[in-house]
């Protein structure tokens, strides 16, 4: 599979996450968010869990767990946004996965 | 949401055996492992992508696969046997949740094992050879190969085919051979190879790393101080302590498991026994089982003898994880022992629900069950804890210890149908390897089974929430059960309940941090 961005051709796996993890741009997230079979259009509120799900990772090589995630998402943007309710409303297709993928981050695996 | 028709319940709590449709789940299978994620497991790699997108086989692949087919029956004379001995009763037939859920004949027990059988039976026996068509012998061709790679990953490997067969075969040994064959000739599970690499990359399923996984238990150590006002140690190669917790990765990472983690944790400070987790032996689960690969099978859990052998502990307790107890109850003393080097007073391993409850008994730990009087819980048996190993000294300890520990944290708890509990148990439909988003139409079918038995108590008798004692369990309960109208917080730990309920004593942890004894130096320099 591959994504068509802008005229050059970005690998991505069996399942659309990125071959090589350093072809990510912001341009690569919204491909990935438009190619979904109900596209979705990033806000502001997409994007600072994308944001942060890249320095996290960025640190420790792995995505956050979800409890870290919300913990970190409601000290930064408030308690009402740290729950995974609010995560699922973004990434319905679960914050873990679907948010990973637009950030570029490899899929979690293993019993999850 | 679905592409597929989601089974309706009847509420009765049973399924009614349903009319067969050939061909209801045929299909190419999971993603194929590329040779990359079979390199690391030791596996041929000597095979390419193909023009469609997937990979073709190794050259000479039907030499090969028979090869090991003869290797494995000669290794396991228990294969052999079940090869042999089938006699086609039918008593497996209506027993597998898939075969329930999806309706395809070939998710008979006996014909998905069949599928193997009449390979064998054409090249390895008398009849076959010479008069394959008497008695349903086929050539070994690329056509059945797709067939193996198919129904072989629509197997959970539960076993409660087994429980029903007079003969006892084992099917779930049958659908390991065909993978171990199917790794041989470059058709491995990408799921399964993908996350066993990681192990030995890592250290556990995830690929979650030392300073990850730090971090991870720094925060959740900051959680329950807030929480409970305690500071709660969850330790991390902490050389000296008496217990070394093996638990599944996902109990780091995932909800509800990670509840369980905390609920492990309370108990062992409130017991003042010193734990701690490995870095390097980071994961419980035991994914060579599931592909049939001894020999990669005994390297995860050598894994866990280096480690508590590094870390020198005394005991090794295991957390909540299905197979990763039925691979340390039943095989870890020939995979990796003997370790003469524990305490010798403890059973090797240990459950964490053995370490529970067994403190409760002795009246160890404080508790408020009213806690949990928000719940009406039910116990969903894990399949292989249910069929595959035990718990305490008694036959049936396995049913008895989860919900003994339910009932002492909580006043609301009722069973499910009673054929679908302790040895009967029907698997979550996630189990075996199979818990990957490429298997989700069959994870939800394959879960239709134990809807069923949760909508009957629901509806009866008011139940809330379904408690579980395996990672895959609990993820693949909280994928697929909104697909019934449930909701994913409905699935709960064990030791979530267990955590819930503890009222903790001790303020201060056997293992306290030196450095906090207090915020003040003072003290320090006095006693200097």
């Amino acid at each position: 599979m591959a994504l068509e961005i802008g005229g050059k051709t970005i690998a991505t796996d069996e399942e659309g996450y990125l071959e090589n993890l350093s072809d990510w741009t912001p341009e690569v997230a919204n491909a990935m968010a438009q190619a979904e079979e109900q596209p979705v259009t990033l806000t502001d509120e997409h994007w600072e869990i994308i944001n942060f799900l890249r320095e996290y990772y960025e640190e420790y090589q792995i995505a956050p767990a979800v409890r870290v995630l919300t913990k970190a998402v409601g000290k930064r943007l408030g308690a009402d946004k740290g729950n995974s309710k609010y995560l699922y409303s973004l990434f319905p297709y679960g914050p873990g996965k679907q948010a990973c993928k637009y950030a570029g981050l490899p899929k979690p695996t293993g019993c999850v | 949401m679905a592409d597929y028709e989601v089974p309706k319940l009847n509420g009765e709590g049973y399924i009614d055996i349903p009319k067969i449709k050939p061909d209801a789940m045929a299909g190419k299978g999971p993603f194929v492992a590329k040779p990359d994620f079979q390199k690391a497991l030791n596996f041929p790699t000597d095979f390419a992508a193909d023009p469609e997108g997937g990979y073709e086989l190794v050259p000479d692949w039907k030499e090969r696969a028979l090869a090991k087919m003869d290797d494995l029956r000669h290794r396991y004379r228990s294969l052999q046997l079940y090869l042999d001995i089938c006699v086609k009763c039918g008593a497996c037939t209506d027993k597998c949740h898939y075969y329930l859920g999806t309706q395809d004949p070939k998710n008979m027990p006996v014909a998905r094992q069949d599928l193997m059988r009449k390979v064998y039976r054409r090249y390895f026996t008398f009849a076959g050879k010479h008069f394959p068509k008497l008695v349903g012998a086929v050539d070994l061709t690329e056509a059945v190969i797709d067939d193996w790679y198919n129904y072989y990953h629509q197997c959970s490997q539960c076993r409660r085919c087994s429980v029903y067969c007079p003969y006892g075969i084992d099917t779930a040994e049958v659908s390991m051979a065909a993978r171990e064959i199917l790794d041989h000739i470059g058709r491995g599970s990408k799921y399964n190879n993908e996350i066993i690499g990681k192990v030995f990359k890592v250290g556990n399923n995830l690929g979650l790393p030392q300073p990850a996984l730090a971090d991870t238990l720094e925060g959740l150590e900051e959680d329950v101080e807030a929480d409970t006002g305690i500071k709660v140690r969850f330790p991390l190669d902490e050389e000296g302590a008496e217990v070394l917790l093996v638990t599944p990765s996902a109990d780091f990472f995932a909800e509800p498991h990670v509840d369980g983690l905390m609920g492990y944790a309370k108990v062992f400070h409130e017991a003042g026994i010193s734990w701690t987790l490995s870095s390097y032996a980071s994961e419980g689960a035991n994914f060579g089982m599931f592909i049939g690969s001894y020999e990669n099978m005994r390297r995860i859990a050598l894994r866990i003898r280096e480690a508590a052998i590094k870390l020198k502990v005394k005991r090794i307790v295991f957390g909540e994880c299905g197979h990763a107890w039925r691979v340390a109850y039943s095989f870890l003393n020939t995979l990796a022992g003997p370790f003469d080097f524990l305490d010798p007073k403890y059973p090797v391993p240990q459950h964490i629900l053995e370490v529970t409850w067994g403190l409760i008994q002795e009246g160890k730990l404080v508790i408020d069950k009213s806690q949990n009087d928000d719940k009406v819980l039910t116990f969903h048996d894990s399949c292989n804890v249910a069929r595959g190993s035990r718990m305490g000294d008694k036959p049936g300890g396995q049913f008895e210890y989860p919900r003994n520990v339910i009932k002492a944290v909580c006043n609301h708890f009722v069973d499910m149908p009673a054929d679908t509990i302790h040895d009967a148990t029907y698997c979550c439909g996630g189990g075996g390897g199979l818990l990957t988003d490429d298997l989700m139409e069959l994870r939800v079918k394959g879960a239709q089974p134990r809807m069923e038995a949760l909508k009957y108590v629901t509806e009866q008798q008011g139940v809330t929430h379904m408690a579980a004692i395996c990672a895959i369990c609990k993820s693949q309960f909280t994928k697929v059960i909104p697909y019934y109208g449930f909701k994913m917080d409905q699935i709960v730990s064990v030791h979530q309940l267990v955590s819930k309920a503890l009222v903790l004593q001790r303020p201060v942890s056997v293992q306290a941090r030196p450095d906090e004894d207090d915020d003040d130096d003072e003290d320090d320099n006095d006693d200097a």
